[in-house]
């Protein structure tokens, strides 16, 4: 059996400074909002000539007054996203193509743009923060009725800990939040929920079980049952997430990193958070007794 | 738990065998409808264009509120109440009347009979609000108002839109409405949708009208520019005909100066009124203008009485047959504006298909080693059912048709990855059933029971998470959330009906034997 139980203030101080440190670089540093949450143009190229790069391209596009334009390489050494922000929603596509075409001869294949007017980021990024928060209220209602309100807290305390976290690490390396990583943190709410539930499904049933081991020992036993459950599964959905991430494409990468940051996340936190929040909560047998004779 | 009747079993292995076929049928081509069932790619995997577009209601409002001004003049003058000082503004209408009658013309607008201000009894409102202050009396559209007119536009322009859609003859376009302003224009395979979007904005108002030279013209004038921006002209607001008044448009060669011009032809009442224009009017110039801008300026030779007519104006053969579709189609209700587009080639749309299916295949063979390596004849088990579950999810797509993304993909193999979760709590409690049941059959059957409510609550939460996602997210994101719940039903159909069928099968024969899993 490993003593998990003996780094528990340890690691609760690293999880209190991890979301402190997140909440700092969301406060001051702020999320990199792609197109469809801030608006703007964006373009994925290919050129079929490999003396084109990222410079030279730069280069071109600046001098077109398109206002503050990125192009980075994106995957191999022929493609490129170019993005800007295209206030005046100006229909600027054929003058790029044209433009492109007159400097570095007909070399360009456009195989995506996105643009995404003023209005609609607002509202896709209003829809993407109500979307998290109907989620996060749900889980919470739905642990609400399944366990009792110490499980709870430590259930939601987990969900935070998790996905500012999550956002806090993508702010820090300054990724790209658009709306796959909306879909990635909503399902890495589901996930760090499931894995909490199953554990604490474990506590509550050694509760029962054990009326004499205090709540310090007893979570310990309960992750320990869990644990070969708790790693296999990680382990099997992190294969399924590098594999997303190493082969699925470009487009997927950002989604991906995020759910594998978020696995890791949400397996750590139903371990050193959702737990201690029922030690600190001193929950006993008491706890599940008393609620059972109310009902 | 562990009791599966003859019954139970063929039930399962049919419904497997049905999955399986209809997710084998996207490789397969069948005659038959039923059977003929295929998962339809989303523009990303297949390239296309997603345009999203707003109808801009402000110069309908306006319109409409001009000509109230004038029903409402009209109206109390019947009744001897003059209305002074008639202002629109700000999309409201004010104006003033003496003391006396307000009371009135108040009471009129509230009346729910009102001939003057429609109450739609359904909505419990009428559709015009009228204010007073200070002796003046504003009215404007009330919410339903507004809402009547929006959707009536609505319907309008995604009729308009559907024609040039149609006219440009791509292949099965998706057109839809969106909230009560805007337009959804969904169109596969097209990877270069410039010219699209070059027709759709432009609303194709075409007028017919003297050029005046001085400023008495009795309907007013304006001064409007040539389309290339050259010169500008005085034009009467006097429409002599409209594009209402084309029965249809046509680009041509013209034969005798070499120049490609666009023939029209007029209805009864339009070539009526044509014929007039011309025969009163020969000498002058007759301005045709499109949304604002003068195309050209023709002087008028000859009567023109046969109803037909052409124009030109410097066109090239793509802008002629243009201009012919924008009018034979009919002008917009109001302006539309592209506020969000999306467009994907076809060749990032199949380089997306295969990485996808690279990535699902190498996670697949991933998860199954992994599972295999350690549960070893439980894990087959495990992994027999994982692909049954893939074939299921693949199938249950298949028969509802339903829309595969570039996210739904990644939602498919993230499920691959999580579905054996639920074989994992199983076999972990019966290892653990196993430590003090030495009767395989009854650690079994506990390990079962016990470990289904974690199950059932690991599920409910990641398809809660699901669901959210799926009303509130867009387009490809919707394709994420579609597979990731279904892949959660499968998940459980393929667990509990077909790994627990395996493992019965096998575990009864093994009654005695120990160390089992």
């Amino acid at each position: 059996m490993i003593a998990f139980n003996k780094y528990y203030n340890q690691f609760n101080i690293l999880s209190v400074s991890l979301v402190v440190v997140s909440l700092f670089f969301l406060i001051f540093k702020g999320l990199n909002f792609g197109i469809d949450f801030k608006g703007g143009t964006l373009i994925e190229l290919r050129s079929n000539d490999n003396k084109i790069n990222v410079s030279s391209l730069r280069d071109n596009l600046s001098q077109m007054n398109l206002g503050d334009v990125s192009v980075k390489k994106f995957g191999n050494d022929t493609d490129f996203l170019i993005k800007f922000e295209n206030n005046e929603n100006k229909n600027v596509i054929e003058e790029i193509k044209k433009n492109l075409d007159k400097s570095f001869g007909n070399n360009f294949n456009f195989r995506r743009v996105e643009n995404v007017g003023p209005k609609v980021s607002a509202e896709l990024l209003r829809s993407g923060v109500i979307a998290i928060s109907v989620a996060l209220a749900l889980m919470l209602i739905y642990i609400w009725i399944r366990f009792e309100w110490q499980f709870s807290l430590g259930a939601i305390l987990a969900l935070f800990h998790d996905v500012i976290v999550t956002l806090g690490l993508f702010s820090l390396l300054g990724l790209e939040i658009n709306l796959s990583i909306i879909a990635a943190v909503l399902t890495i709410v589901g996930y760090s929920m499931n894995d909490t539930v199953v554990i604490f499904d474990r506590v509550r049933e050694n509760l029962r079980k054990y009326a004499d081991i205090k709540i310090f020992e007893l979570t310990n036993i309960s992750i320990n049952e869990t644990l070969s459950r708790t790693l296999i599964t990680s382990i099997t959905t992190l294969l399924a997430l590098l594999s997303i991430f190493f082969f699925g494409g470009e487009i997927l990468k950002g989604f991906s990193l995020a759910m594998i940051f978020g696995v890791i996340f949400g397996t750590y936190s139903s371990i050193y958070i959702a737990n201690t929040v029922l030690v600190r909560l001193n929950v006993s047998q008491k706890t599940i007794l008393k609620d059972n004779e109310k009902d | 738990m562990l009791y599966f009747s003859k019954l139970r079993i063929i039930f399962i292995s049919l419904i497997s065998l049905i999955f399986i076929f209809f997710a084998s049928s996207n490789l397969l081509k069948f005659s038959n409808e039923i059977l003929n069932k295929k998962i339809n790619l989303g523009l990303d995997l297949q390239g296309g264009s997603y345009l999203l577009l707003e109808i801009d209601n402000s110069p309908v409002i306006e319109q409409k509120l001009q000509n109230l001004s004038i029903t409402i003049r009209n109206y109390f003058k019947e009744k001897n109440i003059r209305i002074r000082n008639i202002k629109l503004s700000d999309q409201q209408l004010s104006f003033s009347v003496d003391d006396e009658f307000k009371q009135i013309i108040l009471d009129e607008f509230s009346d729910e009979e009102s001939e003057i201000n429609p109450y739609y009894q359904r909505f419990k409102s009428h559709q015009l609000e009228i204010e007073e202050d200070n002796n003046v009396l504003t009215v404007n559209f009330s919410r339903q108002g507004i809402i009547e007119i929006k959707t009536s536009s609505q319907d309008q322009a995604l009729e308009i839109v559907r024609r040039r859609v149609d006219e440009i003859g791509t292949n099965e376009p998706n057109i839809l409405k969106r909230g009560n302003d805007r337009i959804l224009v969904e169109l596969p395979g097209l990877d270069d949708p410039m010219r699209i979007k070059a027709l759709l904005g432009k609303t194709a108002n075409l007028t017919f009208r003297f050029v005046t030279n001085n400023d008495e013209d009795s309907f007013g004038a304006e001064k409007l520019m040539y389309e290339d921006n050259s010169e500008e002209a005085m034009v009467s607001k006097r429409i002599i005909l409209s594009g209402d008044n084309l029965l249809d448009a046509q680009p041509r060669m013209d034969s005798e100066n070499n120049e490609t011009v666009v023939s029209f032809t007029l209805d009864r009442v339009g070539a009526k009124r044509f014929g007039k224009a011309t025969s009163t009017g020969i000498g002058k110039q007759l301005a045709i203008v499109l949304d604002g801008k003068i195309i050209s300026a023709p002087v008028i030779r000859d009567v023109i009485a046969s109803g037909s007519g052409q124009i030109s104006g410097g066109f090239t053969f793509q802008s002629a047959t243009d201009l012919a579709l924008l009018l034979r189609s009919g002008a917009l209700p109001a302006p539309l504006s592209i506020i969000e587009e999306r467009t994907v080639g076809p060749d990032l749309g199949q380089d997306s298909i295969n990485a996808g299916i690279i990535a699902l295949i190498i996670g697949f063979a991933l998860v199954i080693l992994f599972i295999f390596v350690k549960y070893k004849i439980f894990g087959l088990i495990t992994n027999v059912a994982l692909i049954i579950n893939l074939f299921l999810l693949v199938g249950v797509l298949t028969i509802f048709e339903a829309t595969l993304t570039l996210p739904g993909i990644a939602g498919i193999i993230l499920t691959v990855g999580m579905a054996v979760d639920a074989n994992v709590l199983i076999f972990e409690r019966i290892k653990e059933e196993l430590k003090n049941e030495k009767n395989n059959l009854i650690a079994f059957d506990s390990g079962y029971t016990k470990s289904r409510t974690a199950i059932l609550d690991a599920n409910i939460t990641t398809l809660l998470a699901a669901i959210i996602l799926f009303f509130m997210g867009s387009g490809p994101i919707k394709g994420f959330s579609l597979t990731l719940g279904v892949g959660i039903f499968t998940t459980l159909f393929s667990v509990y009906f077909i790994a627990r069928l395996l493992t019965v099968l096998y575990v009864s024969k093994n009654k005695e034997k120990g160390g089992l899993i």
